[in-house]
């Protein structure tokens, strides 16, 4: 009998969870010595295959299980389901997981980070762990559990070098910013379980509700759930802290943890059938404006990873717009909208979860190598790290959205939905296009700016032309991921059948029977041919070149006979042009000394983007909240028998209320 | 034999009486004591026989009759403090207090939804007015002993409350309250010994350094 329940692939998926919360917990209690990084590593490559093995035969079977587990806690029953939207959003929690923990092997090693790998490695556990707990949650209650200990493994991990003050403040940000979202999630399973009268999820479809409410939830998921995702104007914890975490924990934090934001909207719509038309349109444009802002943000940042978080911000957006443009189509009836919507958002978000945490451990090596973050001390590294020049160029492309990587299949649905579905009802779909265009653009300068400023070119500094190229423990998680986005870009009809399942629950316009007409075929077609001639011209420019005679010298030396790496055009060179153009949106702050006379002394120049929501809104704003709220300090004065009394009101209170 | 708890439940009231009137600590802490042993017999007169019992009573008569009263005298001498001066409630409103306390504890119980067996007993008022009036001692009084006093008068209204808990007396109950006394005694001995070493004083109005600014 036992056998039995261990052969149900959705028993397994369960224990998968349960021993990726447990992987690092060996690892507090062997001290010394990397036993407890390797058993915790195994532990992933077991949890990562049981589960990846079971969720996908799951989800290709379209099947929904559902336990109930016995609590004593007076929240309802503790349900615990695992249907194609659950099942879905496992697959990358696993993966991840699974190449993050490879990964630390190689740049978070318990021999040289003796004190702090026993508590990283336990808490990357705990993080996936939460995540899986999240999507498999049934009950609102369970829900918020299993969110609380994502986002406080979130918060130990990321201040896992809490002795820096940049690092402290980045905890601190993201800390508010998290319990700030967690609050409007309490209000919003509040009201739900006004309306359900239980805190068990409604099924598919299960709730009925007219407009105030309605409006009311969706107000508190997308404030909840869209501070998670890093949606604007709530991104405002992201960049700091996937800049200042561990890089493989950004992985984990960019590739996985908003994918939950975007997990529970689906989630919530997913309860309600009749879903209006304007919260297509809020989503979509809330998407659209994240994804513009995000990426110019991104073009003009000078650390690597903060530049990597604000294209995490672009690509929310593109997967929020994904999800708005589904239900605009649902809601006005187009089923080929809904269909291209919602299969580039959900592909987008498989997408996004393979080359940001591809992006990240290039990073991460990056940073291993030269030991800085920014992009102008770099440049030139490419000659010495010929492996995570291959893999960044590869990621680079990936996350600009270009053939023959799977960032393009994504964005090409949501294109052709913005083109070829704008009918005479709704005629400003096409108006995404062109902002589409303009977001995919200025991603391509950013991602130009940041592998040539990073690969190309002279060194700029000592760092950079003493660095060293990082180990295979780090070097084959990034080669896997770059294959299977490889894969999924020459290969869409592999990917598409994890999506397909999902559309029944969420665009239910999309019948089963309607046929696919999309342009799959092609796409293959497109990758293989832009493989032969990439191959083609590579081959024919080092014939061409061998026959040539030889010359040697310096990368962009721009005429100058000694060039230095000084005088090299900077990343922040690249991008000034843009950064300009963009003046209204990206704010910086330049400090540089007037340069006069004809012998002018040596002058200093500092560049600096800023966190102009954050910097210019919120922080004045708590200011003013902080002196409005003074009088509440007054209440805070330290005698101890006015506490006693405080006490004793309240019970007075309570006991004449009774009557 | 209800009437004799009736009455030892009045006489520990009185007893509340004498510790807000007083200024002298050590008169408080020997009224304390006796509240502590009337209460003690308590269980006696309204539970049956059992040697369990009988270890129960023993116990709470050493501890709330001798063993903390002894402790709180040993501090009182080694402090040097004999009275209570400038008490933030002076005594004769904290005495009026207390009476108003106590017949607001009598309304109250009576509008109780009560089990039947329980009702028209003077447990649940007697409980009640001996917490208003433990509390009452911590808000009023400034010395840290003081304030163990008001925090073993509260102790012992709770332990009214429990005695109609349980008929069959579960341990549990008894225990609990037992250690929690000798926690919040042992907690306020530390406190006490602290202030007293660091600002040779005992008044807890000067610890007000630890607030947030």
């Amino acid at each position: 009998m036992h056998s039995d329940v261990l052969r149900d692939p959705a028993v397994l998926v369960l224990i998968a969870i349960l021993v990726t919360a447990f992987s690092g917990v060996p690892g507090l209690l062997i001290r010394g010595g990397a036993t407890g990084q390797r058993l915790a590593t195994l532990g992933a490559v077991i949890a990562a295959f049981l589960g990846l093995h079971s969720a996908i035969s799951l989800l290709l079977a379209k099947t929904t299980t559902t336990f109930v587990i016995a609590w004593n806690l007076p929240f309802d029953a503790c349900e615990i389901g695992l249907d194609p939207l659950s099942l879905f959003f496992l697959i990358p929690i696993f993966i991840v997981f699974l190449c993050g923990s490879l990964y630390a092997n190689g740049y978070w090693p318990a021999s040289s980070h003796r004190s702090s790998e026993p508590a990283l490695t336990f808490f990357y556990g705990l993080l996936a762990a939460g995540m899986g707990l999240v999507v498999v949650a049934r009950n609102g209650v369970l829900f918020l559990m299993a969110w609380e200990i994502m986002a406080l493994a979130g918060y130990f991990l990321m201040v896992i070098e809490h002795d820096k003050e940049e690092v402290r403040r980045a905890g601190t940000v993201y800390l508010v910013a998290a319990h700030i979202g967690a609050a409007a999630l309490f209000v919003f399973f509040s009201l739900l379980r006004l309306h359900c009268s239980s805190f068990l999820f409604p099924g598919q479809g299960g709730l009925h509700i007219v407009a105030a409410p309605a409006t009311a939830l969706f107000i508190a998921a997308l404030i909840g759930f869209g501070s998670k995702a890093g949606l604007m104007p709530l991104h405002i914890w992201l960049p700091s802290a996937h800049a200042n975490a561990p890089s493989h924990v950004s992985a984990m934090l960019s590739g996985v943890m908003l994918k939950m934001g975007i997990y529970g909207l689906l989630r919530f719509f997913s309860f309600i059938a009749d879903r209006p038309l304007w919260w297509g349109v809020v989503l979509a444009v809330a998407g659209l404006v994240s994804a513009f802002l995000g990426i110019c943000l991104a073009a003009s940042q000078r650390d690597i990873k903060r530049l990597l978080a604000y294209s995490s911000i672009e690509n929310i957006g593109i997967i929020a717009t994904g999800i708005g443009v589904a239900m605009i189509g649902q809601a006005t009836g187009n089923p080929r909208l809904a269909l291209l919507g919602m299969v580039g958002a959900l592909l987008h978000i498989l997408n996004h979860s393979l080359f940001k945490p591809l992006l990240f451990f290039c990073a991460g090596s990056i940073i291993h190598g030269t030991g800085t973050r920014e992009l102008d001390r770099m440049g030139g590294l490419g000659k010495r790290m010929r492996w995570s020049a291959l893999l960044t160029l590869g990621g680079a492309i990936a996350i600009s959205g270009l053939p023959p990587f799977n960032g393009f299949v994504s964005e090409l649905f949501l294109y052709l939905g913005f083109f070829g579905e704008a009918r005479a009802n709704l005629p400003y779909v096409v108006l995404g296009a062109p902002v589409l265009a303009l977001v995919g653009g200025v991603a391509l300068i950013t991602f130009v700016k940041l592998y040539g400023a990073t690969f190309l070119g002279n060194p700029r500094s000592q760092q950079a032309a003493h660095c060293h190229e990082a180990p295979l423990s780090m070097l084959a998680p990034m080669g896997t991921l770059l294959g299977l986005c490889l894969l999924g870009g020459i290969f869409p009809q592999l990917l598409l059948p994890l999506a397909s399942p999902l559309l029944a629950t969420l665009t239910p316009v999309v019948s089963g029977t309607a046929s696919q007409p999309l342009p799959l075929g092609w796409i293959t077609m497109a990758g293989v041919a832009i493989l032969g001639l990439a191959a083609l011209l590579a081959f024919s420019l080092r014939h061409r070149v061998s026959a040539l005679p030889k010359a040697t010298a310096t990368t962009w030396g721009c005429g100058y006979l000694r060039p230095s790496g000084r005088m090299e055009y900077t990343g922040t060179a690249f991008s000034e042009i843009l950064t300009s153009l963009m003046s209204g949106i990206v704010r910086t702050r330049v400090a540089k000394a007037a340069i006069s006379g004809y012998a002018p002394p040596p002058a200093a120049f500092c560049y600096a983007p800023e966190e102009t929501i954050l910097e210019r809104l919120l922080l004045p704003l708590f200011d003013i909240v902080g002196i409005g709220f003074a009088f509440c300090r007054r209440l805070q004065h330290g005698q101890a028998h006015i506490y006693v009394l405080y006490i004793f009101a309240t019970l007075l209170l309570l006991m004449l209320w009774i009557h | 034999m209800n009437a004799l708890a009736d009455q030892l439940l009045v006489l520990s009231l009185l007893v509340n009486f004498i510790v807000l009137g007083t200024s002298r600590l050590a008169f408080s802490v020997r009224a304390v004591a006796l509240q502590g042993v009337v209460l003690g017999v308590l269980p006696a007169l309204i539970h049956p026989f059992s040697w369990h019992l009988v270890a129960i009573i023993i116990g709470m008569l050493l501890a709330k009759g001798l063993v903390i009263p002894w402790m709180i005298m040993n501090a009182i001498r080694q402090a040097e403090i004999r009275r209570e001066i400038e008490p933030f409630i002076g005594f004769i409103p904290s005495l009026v207090l207390g009476a108003l306390f106590t017949a607001l504890a009598f309304v109250f119980a009576s509008k109780l939804p009560l089990a039947p067996e329980h009702e028209g007993l003077l447990f649940v008022p007697a409980s009640m007015a001996t917490i208003m009036c433990g509390f009452l001692i911590l808000m009023a009084r400034r010395k840290a002993i003081s304030q163990v006093i008001g925090y073993l008068v509260m102790e012992n209204g709770i332990f009214i409350f429990g005695l109609i808990l349980a008929d069959a007396m579960p341990l549990m109950v008894e225990a609990g309250a037992l250690l929690d006394l000798l926690v919040g005694v042992f907690v306020m001995g530390i406190v006490m010994n602290h202030i007293s070493r660091e600002f040779s004083s005992l008044d807890t109005s000067r610890l007000t350094a630890l607030r947030e600014d």
